[in-house]
């Protein structure tokens, strides 16, 4: 029943919005101020995109109740990923990991290899996991590395992912592991939910309208997204997945880097023609290995064997090109210096120091095969390009990777490779683990910060709208939330136009009348009503907020996600951290953007006034919807200046209270 | 635990595979292999006796084949069944490792 009343609204509020923007790009724009006028109208129109995502959502709302028994003899590795925090911390959460009451191991995955927490965990009587020797000097890929590195180290059948702080419910298994009995389900999210959060929470940290109807409403569409904790996996899955990505990986930089060894040594055959003709049959012999292998590897002959007899070629090629001329040497030993400049960083084939792809740098290999380098280094060049992406992917500690590593969020990552390989996931509607939740605004806004740049970062490498395996409704619901991403762009035109008009009279709409008001209230009042009806007994304002409010860490995000993917600039990524920061005086520098809006804002509803009064103006509507537009901009940014002052209850310390 | 039977001649170790190469023997799997590339770099995986292998099973031998790369050898897999003959046809693993007929068809030209 409530479910047809969110169906009708749904479409009662797509059809009114519809109407009101339809109207506005075709009747309102005014396009003689286009340059508020067009932003204006874009801005609309994101959010009326952003209503059908979410309205598409809710139409498959599903609500699945409690799950099977759990399937008989399922093995479980409970995973604890911890970095920095404190022992204790882990500890806390080991201890009751080991309450879990269905049989399991438990694990405890320290990134930081701390002397303390090993004691610790074979004090408890836990496993405890680190990095192994195959990691030095490698790309970590931070936790997506460290649960790739456990994943080689366990062998249950299932895992259950837990953060730090994470403090499970001894019935977390017995009432989640039944949903495997379909075996094609590989994932099953429960909620995330923080026990250091007060009443009115003004960090916004609990997030009730995504761990309940968004979440409910893409398990609908075989969509429910993985977040990373308090989630349980099947081995199998994603062992699958690490070994289809392993195959695609090396296939795809065996072929690149054959191209550019191929142009490389067409450089090299012409500079030694002029220098030393004595190399270049062997030279040739290189050259030659690279068109067979190509040829072979278009007509499917496997990699692996491809890969072998090429490096056997290049080897018995690199014996035969040192030249005994002395003049020769000399400028094979200066290329090769200039080669080994900072040892493989002198290869265009580079590793991102965040997420640890092979970016093969394509000015720099540019470079590398413009430049006619002397056999012997064009040889040694190619031996080692080939190396570097050989089927071992010499470049990564491990050549299967299960969890993604394309951004830094790993998990939204994975989930969708998972659904585009055709497993299921499932939402899971049920408190079974508390965790904390950061504690001042600082930390708070590192931990969006990262979040927004992992989301981003996956619609940018992997755009959900382009990527096969999945279904239509799967791509539009990880597309809806990397939409959500974008608003920062609109909050900002909804923040200035009101300003632009109040201040300088300039209308965005040919008029702020009646007809406008006749569109616009339907729209706005179906909008809310859905909402209310959606989050009955949730508290979904603070949410709501937040996406305004935040405007300037969401376009940050876009700007730092787009430079990093297109240009492998460094994202400035940090660890969320899980303990209390260091107290602080008011933090005008985090939140001056916001703060100016809001005595930007402030002026303009004086000015406003004025030039009403002083008859500049003539329009008591516009001015009083404009009016209306700033009371509400000002009591949603309010709630930046909340979350600024909020300080948590001078209490001993929540951890050690728990422990 | 598993044992895994390696035998050394000529150059190339052998090691055949249980019935059931799962992620519960994955890791022993892995380490037959390392053993086996400390003998001889260049190793033959006989599927032969192998009814079903996981994912795990799988990652076993992309473990292997690094370990074998950079020991300077390589591995091939031999006598591969049906389940995994579709199971490295799902993954695309085929497209990596070819699954040679017989042991004597891989120790061929190496």
């Amino acid at each position: 029943m409530k479910q047809l009343a969110i169906r009708v609204l749904v479409l009662l509020t797509l059809i009114a919005g519809t109407l009101y923007v339809g109207w506005r790009w075709l009747f309102s724009v005014n396009w003689v101020n286009w340059w508020i006028a067009v932003p204006l109208v874009l801005a609309e129109t994101y959010s009326l995109i952003d209503s059908y995502l979410f309205g598409l959502t809710m139409w498959r709302r599903k609500d699945r109740g409690e799950a099977p028994p759990p399937p008989e003899d399922a093995t479980v590795d409970v995973l604890i990923t911890t970095y920095n925090e404190p022992v204790e911390m882990v500890v806390a959460t080991a201890e009751a990991a080991e309450r879990i009451a269905h049989p399991h191991t438990t694990w405890i995955l320290d990134d930081g290899d701390r002397p303390e927490m090993r004691s610790a965990a074979e004090r408890l009587g836990v496993g405890y996991l680190t990095r192994g020797d195959e990691w030095e000097n490698m790309p970590r890929h931070a936790k997506a590395g460290n649960l790739n590195s456990a994943l080689f180290r366990t062998d249950g059948e299932f895992l259950l992912i837990l953060d730090a702080d994470q403090i499970p419910d001894p019935r977390i298994l017995d009432h989640t592991l039944g949903w495997f009995r379909d075996p094609e389900v590989a994932l099953v999210q429960t909620p995330q939910w923080f026990s250091n959060v007060t009443q009115s929470d003004p960090l916004g940290s609990q997030a009730p309208l995504f761990y309940g109807p968004i979440q409910q409403g893409k398990d609908g569409w075989n969509a429910a997204f993985f977040c990373g904790s308090n989630a349980l996996l099947r081995r199998d899955a994603l062992m699958q997945l690490g070994i289809v990505g392993y195959v695609r990986e090396v296939e795809r930089a065996v072929g690149d880097t054959l191209r550019a060894s191929r142009r490389i040594l067409n450089k090299a055959v012409a500079r030694a023609r002029r220098e030393t003709p004595e190399l270049v049959p062997s030279v040739s012999l290189v050259l030659d290995a690279v068109h067979v292998a190509q040829r072979r590897l278009d007509d499917g002959f496997p990699v692996s064997e491809v890969t072998y007899e090429f490096q056997r070629t290049v080897q018995d090629a690199s014996r035969s090109v040192v030249s005994d001329d002395l003049a020769a040497i000399r400028a094979d030993l200066a290329d090769l210096q200039l080669m080994a400049g900072g040892d493989a960083g002198a290869l265009p084939v580079d590793v991102d120091a965040e997420l640890g792809l092979p970016v093969v740098d394509d000015a720099a290999l540019e470079q590398l095969s413009t430049r006619e380098l002397s056999p012997l280094a064009a040889v040694d060049s190619v031996r080692r390009l080939m190396t570097a992406v050989d089927v071992d992917r010499a470049d990564e500690a491990q050549p299967m990777m299960p969890l993604a590593t394309v951004s830094v969020t790993e998990d939204m990552a994975t989930c969708m490779r998972l659904h585009a390989n055709g497993w299921k996931s499932v939402y899971h509607h049920e408190v079974l683990a508390h965790g904390l939740a950061p504690e001042d605004l600082r930390t708070m806004l590192q931990q969006r910060l990262r979040w927004a740049q992992g989301t981003l970062q996956v619609l940018l490498r992997e755009n959900p709208l382009t990527q096969r395996g999945l279904s239509i409704g799967q791509r539009l619901m990880y597309f809806a939330t990397m939409w959500s991403y974008l608003s920062g762009f609109a909050a900002v035109v909804y923040l200035a136009a009101p300003v632009v008009y109040l201040c300088l009279g300039i209308l965005p709409v040919k008029a702020y009348g009646l007809t406008f008001l006749a569109y616009f209230i339907p729209y706005v009042v179906l909008n809310q009503l859905l909402f209310a009806v959606i989050g009955y007994g949730v508290k979904t304002w603070r949410g709501h907020q937040y996406s305004l409010a935040l405007f300037p860490l969401w376009i940050r995000a876009c700007v730092t996600a787009a430079a990093n993917v297109w240009f492998g600039r460094p994202l400035g990524f940090v660890v969320t951290p899980k303990t209390r920061q260091a107290r602080q005086p008011f933090p005008w520098r985090l939140i001056w953007p916001q703060l100016t809006a809001m005595a930007v804002l402030l002026v303009a509803c004086v000015v406003g006034g004025l030039r009403l009064w002083a008859g500049t103006t003539t329009s008591v509507i516009g001015t009083g919807v404009n009016w209306l537009w700033v009371a509400y901009d000002l009591l949603v940014l309010s709630v930046i200046i909340e979350a600024a002052r909020f300080r948590v209850p001078e209490v001993p310390d929540e951890v050690e209270e728990r422990a | 635990m598993t044992d895994w039977q390696t035998d050394v001649s000529d150059g190339v170790a052998v090691i055949v595979c249980p019935a059931r190469v799962s992620m519960a023997v994955a890791a022993s799997f892995r380490e037959a292999i390392a053993a086996a590339a400390v003998q001889a770099p260049k190793v033959v995986v006989d599927l032969g006796p192998t009814t079903f292998i996981d994912s795990s099973g799988l990652g076993a031998l992309v473990s292997g084949l690094k370990t074998c790369r950079q020991a300077g050898g390589d591995l091939r897999i031999a006598a591969a069944g049906e389940q995994v003959r579709t199971v490295l046809k799902l993954t695309n693993l085929d497209r990596i490792l070819r699954p040679h007929d017989s042991v004597e068809d891989a120790r061929r030209d190496w």
